[in-house]
């Protein structure tokens, strides 16, 4: 019976990509293009040797992105600001990496730790406003966002830039060779396509601390229960203000290693080209995985993917941003689909349960 | 008189700021926070806020968190855009309140039909909203020549625009009058001038779109309060299932609130075009939409009290336009903010509070001290980090409805 659940739970997420494939046909074929034709480009373009690449390497930061989101909502936590602990934590990482030289894999460590650091403080500020001053997490971390993009717009420009008048957009002094992460190419004997990033490893095994965290610890449990009964959680000894706390460090700690992968592996230092926006496509990805460690794999490899396949449409005279439509529509039809299944499994439950007492 | 002093005792944190801000524009340098200029400012910038806020209400009211306000509002500026550059500004206000209507239903959709997690869904709205607006902006404005992918072509045309007579020197038949208000401000007189700027700000070259927008305020509270339909509204905001036993259409009041909050939301997004650069701009909402929520549980989800909230998170974004030595003697406001907050909290016996106050009022004492400025990308968080201070001390005495973010499924009791 239980399979029988988990098949109809898998079917949510399909059933979704199928629907907003055909809501995103028809907006196609309303704007006069062949939605078939734009697929199969997309198809070819996202496939080749070159998009896989960036696919994966756009992977590294969104899954990080959408863990850091899930540690929250697996208590109901919404922790909005992924995007601006990354960017900050990003930003103060790189400008204090570059100041100081230590050998190779202690540096990489130390600019981790310290955008973690960071990134946890930032994250614990909205926790303490929710938990001291009652201020929605929602609410103060989006302000925290705000906040954040005009500290990082200060101290780039202002603290951090480096004085080099060559560089005409401000930028912080670029990481010593000990402070990067080599790219993956040599090792998978890959070099003629461009450089993956030696982050994923990292990525990948923070998808099993995170599953450990949240399945295998009684903090992960606490989260789990207090996410599904807060009441019942709070009469098993569950100090929700504590655990408030904590998952909000937590996520603003996996929210500080966003950044990393970008940084260490491919940018070595913080400019306005610094990559943005992964705080909030993370929020797309843990809803569309069902703040699984695995779903959110395939959530975040799907997204990079559309990403990366819609870059092609600009040149076929598609605006490129029905990409952007598409993963909106994937997201509000997966919650619709997801809500009503969890219902429909409920009842299902119910019914058998009343039908063995009845036996 | 004793509701007077109650609400004095209420809105003090409203109140003392305002009271230090009159002090410190006293002196010379900081004269700018109190011209009729930053109050007309504050007034443009505060009605938008004021819409979301009262967008806010209508929704939440009836039970549905509406955190896809932003989202509406960024509807509501593209849908303006689009319908000013075709016929015209009124249509724009009119398309602009019929997009973020749209959206409004979308929310419905999933959150009452549906019973999604009414954050998840307004989150996934404030997503799709950024791409549409993005999308539509392209399909629509592609053979325009002064357009891109983020802004659209200039809306044409204007609203009207008042000015009080008599008192702010308004035109009557075609002839100037006199400028009571005016030449009150020139005098400089201690608080009067203040009082005068204010209400200058308010009643001079007022546009006929701001009066329209603070004329909801009492449409709301009448529609809110005084009308079976608000009744009902409220009713099953509170407690759906005792609604619906007596007969009350808890869906659909759920859809009509959700909706008109869709469309206050449009509104909202159509003043930010119009009576700003005519254009839509990606990013323009800025977190307004946000910024109108927080305004509701300032005004603890009565329209008055929204007003007031909106007032104020709008000053703040009025700052922004003027002086930054102005802004500079905003720190003064601040830590003397902080130090008479510590001396309330100690004075009740709140000595961790007190501790806490004392030392963020030190903080902004040692800044001001030591900077003759505020760094340029300061100033324009100043809205944002208004909005947590003010919540961080207010939002306490919330009386929310009480079943508020609840999903409701008919037959179901929660």
């Amino acid at each position: 019976m239980n399979l029988r659940y988990k098949l109809i739970g898998f079917s949510a997420p399909i059933l979704a990509l199928s629907l907003s494939v055909f809501i995103t046909s028809l907006i196609l074929t309303a704007i006069g293009k062949d939605p078939i034709e734009t697929f199969i480009l997309m198809y070819d373009y996202g496939t080749t040797g070159k998009s896989l690449v960036s696919v994966f390497n756009r992977f590294i930061p969104l899954y990080i992105s959408a863990i850091a989101v899930a540690v929250g909502f697996k208590m109901g936590l919404f922790n909005i600001g992924v995007e601006g602990q990354y960017l900050l934590s990003a930003l103060l990482a790189a400008a204090i990496g570059a100041s100081f030289s230590v050998s190779r894999p202690l540096h990489i460590l130390l600019i981790m730790v310290i955008a973690t650091a960071i990134s946890s403080l930032w994250g614990a500020l909205a926790g303490y406003l929710k938990v001291s001053r009652g201020i929605h997490e929602v609410i103060s971390t989006i302000m925290l966002n705000y906040i954040g993009t005009g500290i990082i717009a200060y101290l780039l420009g202002q603290v951090f830039n480096d004085d080099d008048k060559a560089n005409l957009i401000p930028q912080t002094t670029p990481l010593p060779e000990t402070g990067q992460i080599p790219s993956l190419n040599n090792f998978l004997n890959i070099e003629d396509l461009p450089s993956l990033h030696g982050f994923l490893p990292i990525a990948i095994i923070l998808g099993f601390l995170y599953y450990f965290l949240i399945w295998k610890t009684t903090l992960g449990y606490n989260l789990r229960i207090t996410g599904q009964n807060p009441t019942a959680a709070k009469f098993s000894g569950v100090d929700p203000k504590r655990l408030t706390m904590l998952a909000m460090i937590i996520s603003g700690g996996f929210a500080g290693l966003v950044g990393m992968g970008p940084l260490l592996s491919y940018h070595h230092q913080y400019s306005i080209d610094f990559p943005a926006g992964i705080g909030f496509a993370g929020i797309g990805v843990a809803l569309l995985g069902r703040n699984h460690p695995v779903g959110m794999a395939f959530g975040a490899v799907l997204f990079a993917f559309l990403e990366r396949s819609s870059q092609i449409l600009d040149l076929r005279d598609v605006p490129k941003e029905i990409e952007t439509m598409m993963s909106a529509f994937i997201l509000l039809i997966v919650v619709v689909f997801y809500e009503v299944i969890r219902r429909y499994i409920v009842t299902q439950q119910i019914k058998e349960a009343s039908k063995e007492v009845e036996d | 008189m004793v509701k007077l002093s109650n609400f004095l005792r209420e809105k003090y944190l409203v109140i003392t700021p305002i009271l230090l801000i009159i002090s410190i524009a006293q002196l010379e340098q900081y004269s700018q926070l109190t011209t009729s200029g930053t109050f007309g400012a504050a007034l443009r910038l505060s009605i938008p806020i004021l819409l979301a806020g009262l967008g806010g209400l209508f929704s939440e009211r009836t039970g549905i968190v509406n955190i896809g306000l932003e989202g509406m509002m960024i509807m509501g500026t593209w849908f303006t855009a689009w319908g000013g550059v075709l016929f015209g500004p009124w249509y724009g206000i009119l398309f602009g309140l019929g997009g973020g209507a749209l959206f409004g239903l979308i929310h419905a959709i999933a959150t009452v039909s549906f019973q999604v997690d009414h954050i998840v869904s307004g989150v996934a709205i404030n997503i799709l909203a950024v791409g549409a607006g993005r999308f539509f902006n392209i399909l629509a404005f592609d053979d325009y020549e002064y357009a891109s992918s983020t802004a659209s072509p200039i809306v044409q045309g204007e609203i009207g625009r008042i000015t009080l007579p008599f008192i702010s020197g308004g035109e009557l038949n075609g002839s100037p009058t006199f400028n009571i208000l005016g030449s009150l401000e020139d005098q400089n007189i201690i608080f009067l001038s203040d009082l005068a700027g204010l209400l200058y700000g308010f009643t001079s070259n007022i546009s006929y779109f701001s009066i329209i927008a603070i004329l909801m305020v009492p449409a709301s509270i009448y529609l809110l309060w005084r009308t079976p339909l608000g009744l009902q509204m409220r009713s099953v905001g509170e407690l759906p299932s005792g609604s619906e036993s007596l007969g009350v259409n808890v869906y659909l009041m759920k859809y009509t609130g959700v909706v008109i909050s869709g469309a206050l939301a449009g509104l909202a997004g159509a003043y930010l075009v119009l009576e700003g650069p005519s254009v839509y701009l990606e990013g323009q909402t800025n977190g307004r939409g946000f910024i109108g929520l927080a305004s509701l549980l300032f005004g603890n989800y009565r329209p008055f009290g929204i007003f007031l909230g909106a007032g104020l998170f709008g000053f703040a974004d009025a700052l922004q336009l003027r002086s930054e030595e102005s802004i500079h003697g905003l720190l003064i406001v601040i830590f003397l903010f902080m130090f008479i907050l510590t001396a309330r909290n100690i004075y009740m016996k709140n000595i961790k509070s007190g501790i806490l106050t004392g030392v963020i009022g030190l903080g902004f004492f040692i800044w001001f001290n030591n900077s003759t400025t505020i760094p340029i990308q300061f100033v324009y968080f100043t809205p944002h980090l208004t909005t947590l201070i003010v919540l961080s001390f207010a939002s306490q005495k919330f009386r929310m409805p009480k079943s508020v973010g609840k999903p409701y499924k008919k037959g179901e009791l929660s």
